[in-house]
């Protein structure tokens, strides 16, 4: 049984490590395009980014999932998502990386404007373009001010992907619970947990080195 | 004949008008020094060299070349400005070093990317990068860094980050050197190392402005003095003339405050 349960978990694992790699090839990206536009010189951009971010962070993840899943049946009269597990994992991947682009946002304007305006300026009278010196001064100063605090948002989203059960996609956290109501076993719900650490685990090993690489200069 | 010509450069910031008609001019080899008290306009002024800010009125023209003109459409201004920004070399008060280079890195970045842009940079590679790196370590040498190449900023101390900033302002050969406060961020005992590699450049006659609250040094290596007060040039002549015998009372004033601490 135990056996048995390895391999279904392991099954649910590949479900969840699918939502957290894709969530985050996508809003890695679209942060740092939310980060730009929140510091848009045009004003409109910057408030609807604005508005954007506080009906992101302002609602539960939760119910944006829901939203994005069963919204466009119940709203546009046809439903954009095949009723098959690939759809149910695309809809999820949508909603978290709509939300994730918005925590990731606020800490790219952290790390951009973190950098002293200095250095931008200690560049420009050097005759570097603007991708100069996004590229060869800013760019490696922001990200060693954003792995700490992106780390976490990162291991967050681990835990997170464990929502994506309300809309019934067969990630890890679905896999463990479903042995309850077919077999009676509560113990395979809490082995999962067993899962998630390692993951975890592995994750932050990898930031302690990212931080360590990045250690050679303040 | 004067290779820099500054005429009547006007700047405000919101409501508060920091440069007043501000016009002189600098002849090739000569260092001048811009004193005043804070929030005088000086520094704003050598940031309007640099082109870090632009001037609402006025011309800027370096070796009889316009390189800035008000009355110009803002795109001519903006055309080349890269260019037109390498006639001039900046030291900041806060050295802005490259935190994530070395020494040898932060003097020869600009110089490697520039070199890029050149036609034959892909056939001679090694040779034009062994050549950047070898300039580079000469300027560190001039500055008295040669066991500093492979620092990081952060294992310099403060005077010795300010001698690699000069030495990367150098690297690009500008016309006009620029230095804003060079010794305002250093411990005392830091700044003499500082104000005698600046000193030995006058004495290689290198053109350079120089933003100054060291009076004894401004009288001593820079050939010019410029007073400013309130955005205006209230004296400017012989340093050793305006430093020892200012004509203008507010020059007089200033530089009593000084002298008495």
């Amino acid at each position: 049984m135990f056996w048995e349960v390895t391999q279904s978990l392991m099954g649910g694992m590949a479900t969840t490590f699918q939502i957290f790699i894709l969530t985050l090839v996508f809003a890695l990206p679209l942060g740092l395009i939310f980060a730009f536009a929140s510091i848009s010189k045009w004003k409109p951009l910057r408030y609807l980014m604005q508005v954007v971010v506080w009906v992101i962070r302002g609602t539960p993840l939760m119910l944006q999932l829901i939203i994005i899943f069963y919204g466009p049946g119940l709203w546009l009269g046809h439903n954009i998502w095949s009723g098959n597990e690939a759809g149910r994992v695309s809809a999820t991947v949508v909603a978290f990386a709509i939300n994730y682009a918005c925590y990731f946002s606020v800490i790219f304007r952290g790390g951009i404007e973190g950098v002293p305006a200095g250095q931008r300026e200690a560049g420009q009278v050097l005759g570097m373009t603007k991708p100069q010196i996004f590229f060869k001064i800013t760019l490696l100063q922001m990200v060693k001010r954003v792995v700490p605090p992106m780390s976490n948002e990162i291991i967050t989203l681990v835990k997170d992907t464990s929502l994506a059960r309300i809309i019934a996609a067969y990630e890890l956290t679905f896999a463990g619970y479903s042995f309850m109501k077919s077999d009676g076993l509560t113990w395979p719900l809490f082995y999962t947990g067993v899962f998630y650490l390692v993951f975890v685990g592995i994750l932050t090993l990898l930031f302690n080195y990212i931080e360590r690489r990045l250690d050679y200069f303040r | 004949m004067a290779i820099l010509e500054v005429s009547n450069i006007e700047k405000h910031f919101e409501n508060t008008k920091v440069l007043k008609d501000v016009s002189f001019s600098l002849e090739e080899g000569k260092a001048l020094a811009i004193i005043g008290s804070s929030g005088s306009g000086k520094t704003t002024l050598l940031r309007c060299l640099n082109f870090l800010e632009t001037p609402d009125q006025g011309k800027i023209s370096v070796r009889g070349e316009m390189l800035f003109d008000a009355s110009r459409s803002a795109a001519e201004n903006e055309k080349n400005l890269r260019t037109k920004r390498l006639h001039f070399g900046m030291v900041f008060q806060s050295f802005n070093l490259f935190p994530q280079y070395t020494a040898l890195e932060n003097v020869t970045l600009a110089e490697k990317l520039l070199a890029k842009e050149r036609p034959d940079f892909k056939q001679k590679k090694k040779e034009i990068l062994d050549s950047i790196n070898e300039h580079g370590k000469a300027l560190l040498a001039q500055m008295g860094l040669s066991d500093r190449e492979g620092h990081y900023p952060h294992q310099l101390s403060g005077g010795q980050q300010q001698r690699v900033a000069i030495a990367r302002a150098l690297a690009l050969k500008p016309d006009i050197l620029c230095f804003d406060e060079p010794t305002s961020a250093l411990d005392p005992e830091l700044t003499g190392e500082v104000l005698k590699v600046i000193r030995k450049l006058a004495d290689k006659k290198t053109t350079m402005i120089i933003v100054t609250h060291e009076m004894a040094f401004a009288r001593d290596v820079a050939d010019q003095v410029i007073f400013m007060d309130e955005g205006f040039i209230v004296e400017q002549g012989d340093a050793a003339q305006v430093i020892d015998h200012p004509q203008e009372e507010r020059t007089k004033q200033f530089l009593t405050r000084y002298t008495q601490g």
